[in-house]
């Protein structure tokens, strides 16, 4: 089985960061108000997902320079953004020693047809995806947390929340199936076989299920938790927002109390609409972001 | 949650409290979730997961449970893993942050460096040798006089007893192997 020492050792992390917010961040300032607010780790990057929607070209790994400030300010972990298949970005931020690499679809894919091969790094990934047999081919390459993706600077759970309805769902019906079925299963959803079998044993991933793209308010974060999610990631949501530090908190304090109502609802209380959406079913299909990843 | 005996908590603000959660119900021990203070009123003892200290001692600023937990290990027993054992300490370094000074320790955090510098070893211990997960560990830079050494690394002391509560910079709610939790099972007492 993956489940080796070395794997574990990534997976150790990701299980610290269970049950919190993982916040995109551009700059350390940022990075002071998400630590302040209560995130579990930043996410350094470039820029946030709306604006590398709106602005278009390349968008790649985030300067150096700026990942260093964020570390240098803040003592949570500081995870940053990889080109899917660019390997060499990877490298290079490991030997930066961020804590997360995230070989994300919100950057500009390096490679059409391969993902970064994770195993050999000493750094963990984490991967997005749509469907369990994604999840589990990105695990399968050494991913030690995944996160579905829904569709990152929109402003708008519905992707993600689809994304993570077929997950649960999928590995739900991998639970009732007899094991004899199981090979064609791992046909039909194009994952490897022994992960296949590990979730029709446990009904769950072999490593952490968080969410993203799209959450923008304390009841998406909510939604999201009680929909299956062990953590959220939330990116333009805070920053386009127009109270990035009030709306920071509100929904570090909504996906704590994801269960009490009550509660999500003080997180709410005096709180503005979130950032403007995105319809989309108005986004060019070329211009979205969940359908890179192979 | 059935049965007789003393009730286990699991601080569950953030981190890996389903983890201890499994080690303590594979252990043979009732326990349950606290998340407020309703939850802690019920518990005899309480476990604090590893996850971000600073987050959790964010999220206690926000409900106010800071001083209840402070009152709670005043009488009742309190083992803290990783950032557990940050939170328990007398002192915190690197950089400095309030704590709830149940033990007479100091510790650094993030001592040994980022992720990449994460570890798993066989460690020799009071209870024969297991096998210890470092994440983003801090490190135990003083103990006093009245702190039991229970096990080392590198001339570090990472389990450490002192009366009722006990403390790991490592994680033993991340392996199968539940004496670590028996060991402060034993020291609740029946």
């Amino acid at each position: 089985m993956i489940l080796n020492e070395a794997f574990r050792k990534k997976i150790g992390l990701a299980e610290m960061l269970k049950g919190g917010v993982i916040m995109d961040v551009t700059n350390a300032e940022q990075a002071l108000i998400a630590e302040k607010a209560g995130a579990v780790a930043v996410m350094a990057l470039i820029k946030v997902p709306s604006d590398i929607r709106k602005e278009g070209g390349v968008a790649r790994m985030s300067p150096i320079t700026c990942i260093r400030e964020i570390q240098a300010t803040v003592s949570i972990p500081v995870m940053a953004k990889a080109r899917i298949g660019h390997f060499a970005e990877a490298q290079v931020l490991e030997a930066l020693k961020v804590d997360f690499i995230d070989e994300s679809e919100v950057l500009t894919p390096a490679d059409d047809e391969n993902h970064i091969d994770k195993h050999p790094f000493n750094v963990p990934f984490v991967c997005g995806c749509r469907n369990l047999g994604e999840a589990l081919r990105r695990i399968g390459e050494g991913a030690a947390m995944i996160r579905t993706k829904g569709e990152a600077g929109t402003g708008n759970v519905v992707e993600a929340v689809r994304h993570m309805r077929t997950i649960i769902r999928e590995m739900r019906q991998l639970t009732v199936m007899s094991h004899d079925e199981l090979m064609v299963a791992a046909k039909h959803h194009q994952a490897p076989y022994e992960l296949i079998e590990y979730c029709h044993k446990f009904g769950k991933l072999p490593v952490p299920n968080f969410s993203a793209g799209g959450i923008a308010t304390p009841a998406d974060a909510a939604l999201m938790m009680q929909l299956g999610a062990e953590t959220v990631f939330v990116g333009s949501g805070i920053y386009k927002s127009p109270d990035p530090v009030n709306f920071a908190k509100a929904i570090v304090k909504a996906t704590l109390n994801y269960k009490d109502p009550a509660k999500v609802l003080e997180a709410c209380e005096e709180l503005p609409d979130g950032m403007p959406g995105l319809d989309i079913r108005q986004i060019k299909s070329e211009e979205l972001m969940a359908g890179r990843g192979w | 949650m059935a049965g007789k005996g003393k009730l286990f908590g699991v601080l569950a603000l953030q981190g890996d409290f389903e983890k201890h959660q499994h080690s303590l119900e594979g252990a043979g021990a009732r326990q349950c979730e606290v998340r407020n203070l309703d939850d802690l009123k019920r518990v005899d003892a309480l476990v604090i997961p590893g996850g971000e200290s600073t987050t959790m001692l964010r999220l206690m600023d926000y409900y106010d449970l800071f001083e209840p937990l402070k009152a709670f290990g005043a009488e009742k027993p309190i083992f803290g893993t990783c950032a557990g054992a940050i939170l328990m300490a007398r002192g915190v370094s690197s950089p400095a942050q309030k704590s709830l000074d149940l033990m007479d320790i100091d510790v650094e955090r993030n001592a040994y460096g980022r992720q990449v510098d994460s570890r798993i070893i066989e460690l020799e211990s009071s209870i024969g040798n297991v096998e210890a997960v470092f994440i983003r560990a801090p490190i135990i830079r003083r103990t006093g006089p009245e702190v039991e050494v229970l096990a080392s690394y590198l001339g570090d002391a990472v389990l450490v007893r002192q009366g009722k509560h006990m403390a790991a910079t490592f994680h033993p709610e991340l392996t199968d192997d539940t004496r670590v939790h028996k060991l402060f099972m034993d020291l609740v007492g029946e």
